[in-house]
């Protein structure tokens, strides 16, 4: 094997930004795959014979196939793949490394960000709106908190892929994946709690019974779905819901 | 509503569809940013954010998980953030209105996403061998492709939304029979329980979700009455 040496701040700093694209040309067949070949494809550039070497031309095709996995933790698998290619592993190996590495950066990626920091960032959001904040506010503590995370994260994992090499099954074990998304779900339970009296109270205004009226609809709306069902579809209800109401406000 | 108003709620309907999945994926999509650009842009922001509260109770159950289909938010609540801002006046009915012309964008713009990634597929077969031969220029050229396709579905998806449902929303408003208070309660209700069910769906999982549930709405509810 091959010492890696250091990947340079600057090439590490390009492919985070190519990172942010690595769904660009998402489609059905390779999913993330030319994404994911887009963002290693600078540390490929030190292979010996440089860009355009059999190397580097073996290796770019190898990084373009199918490729799924969260898009902010991809950078985890980049970085060490990259390592792994400069280190001069078998291709053997790094393409069972990358076949394997898909499922775990998947359901952990949903389950931090898609089911816990997304929501946590809007219903932040909804208590500042139902505290009243200028439109400017709520749009800037919105972004400014989700991107806080989603870009260290995307940081942190890339150069965490990098310093583990094949290796990530630590960085997997880090408590921000073991206890984060249970944290993050706690929070969440108290800023809804929070947010929805607050977002309803400044939608409808400062009328008394309105207000308890379309409280005491989501209060039961949402114990009934506690007790009964397993699953709430949101936009396709509110597509229904909302039509139903517009036709009977339109014609009655 | 003319072109000359439409070109520019286009263009960005097209920067925030590319961020839902493509580029940089920074959340500037979400309807509570998306309908309050719209809504600045259209010439009240204040009606932008009213709208995107709304759309943002319901989109919480929107996790875009890997291949699933979901709704662009963001080229749709285009739609929903101007056309409440561009009304003269905020009669009843205009707020579902705009909420219910954002769902059926939303609808479109899912499906244009589907289109989008089969449109894909076609660029990465015609590439084919130059992938496997490792080219960089072909996989840069894939990426630079669905990147344009996907501006391009934005754009469509917010202008045409806007230009078809625009003058539907003028001629149906004053159509409208209730109350503006009434319309207030029942929208707020209706998008607070699919909401609130959703993050029920998320959280009752967690160690004391529901007292902290009950925890946050007693303080809520305090703070709405104080």
């Amino acid at each position: 094997m091959n010492a890696p040496g250091k990947l340079p701040l600057m090439t590490r700093l390009v492919m985070l930004v190519r990172l942010l694209a690595v769904q660009a040309s998402w489609n059905y067949e390779t999913l993330m795959g030319n994404g994911f070949a887009f963002a290693i494809e600078p540390a490929l550039r030190r292979l010996p014979g440089g860009v355009g070497g059999e190397a580097y031309r073996a290796a770019l095709a190898r990084h373009g196939v199918y490729f799924n996995a969260h898009p902010y933790l991809t950078g985890l698998a980049v970085g060490a793949l990259a390592r792994a290619e400069l280190e001069g592993d078998t291709p053997g190996r790094i393409e069972r490394f990358r076949a394997a590495a898909c499922g775990p950066l998947g359901s952990v990626g949903d389950r931090l960000i898609w089911a816990g920091w997304l929501p946590l960032c809007s219903l932040l959001a909804l208590c500042a709106f139902g505290a009243g904040a200028s439109p400017l506010l709520v749009v800037l503590i919105f972004l400014g908190v989700y991107n806080a995370g989603h870009l260290a994260l995307r940081a942190w994992t890339l150069n965490a892929g990098w310093e583990h090499g094949l290796r990530i099954a630590t960085v997997l074990g880090h408590p921000l994946f073991r206890r984060g998304p249970d944290a993050i779900a706690q929070v969440t339970a108290a800023l809804a709690g929070l947010a929805v009296p607050l977002a309803v109270a400044r939608i409808v205004g400062d009328r008394p019974a309105q207000l308890a009226a379309a409280l005491a609809v989501a209060a039961l709306w949402t114990i009934g779905t506690a007790l009964v069902a397993r699953r709430a579809d949101g936009w396709r209800a509110a597509l229904i819901g909302v039509a139903a109401f517009a036709t009977y406000s339109l014609v009655s | 509503m003319t072109l000359a108003e439409i070109l520019p709620l286009a263009g960005l309907g097209a920067l925030l569809g590319l961020d839902v999945v493509s580029f940089p994926q920074g959340m500037v999509s979400r309807p509570l940013v998306a309908a309050t650009l719209a809504g600045a842009l259209a010439g009240d922001a204040e009606r932008g954010v009213l709208v995107g509260a709304v759309l943002e109770m319901i989109a919480l159950g929107t996790l875009p998980f890997g291949a699933a289909r979901y709704p662009d938010w963001g080229s749709a609540s285009v739609v929903g953030g101007a056309l409440a801002a561009r009304a003269e006046v905020m009669s009843p009915g205009t707020l579902t209105l705009a909420v219910f012309a954002t769902l059926l964008a939303a609808w479109l713009s899912g499906e244009s996403m589907v289109w989008l990634r089969t449109l894909n597929v076609r660029f990465a077969h015609r590439a084919r061998a130059e992938l496997e031969r490792g080219s960089r220029a072909a996989v840069h050229a894939l990426q630079a492709k669905g990147f344009a396709a996907d501006l391009v579905r934005g754009a469509v998806v917010s202008g045409t939304a806007l230009a078809v449902l625009a003058p539907a929303v003028e001629r149906l408003a004053p159509l409208w029979n209730g109350s503006a208070e009434t319309e207030r309660a029942a929208l707020a209700g209706l998008t607070a329980a699919l909401g609130s069910a959703t993050v029920w769906m998320l959280v009752r999982g967690a160690p004391r979700a529901r007292r902290l549930i009950v925890a946050g709405v007693a303080a809520g509810v305090i703070l709405v009455l104080t």
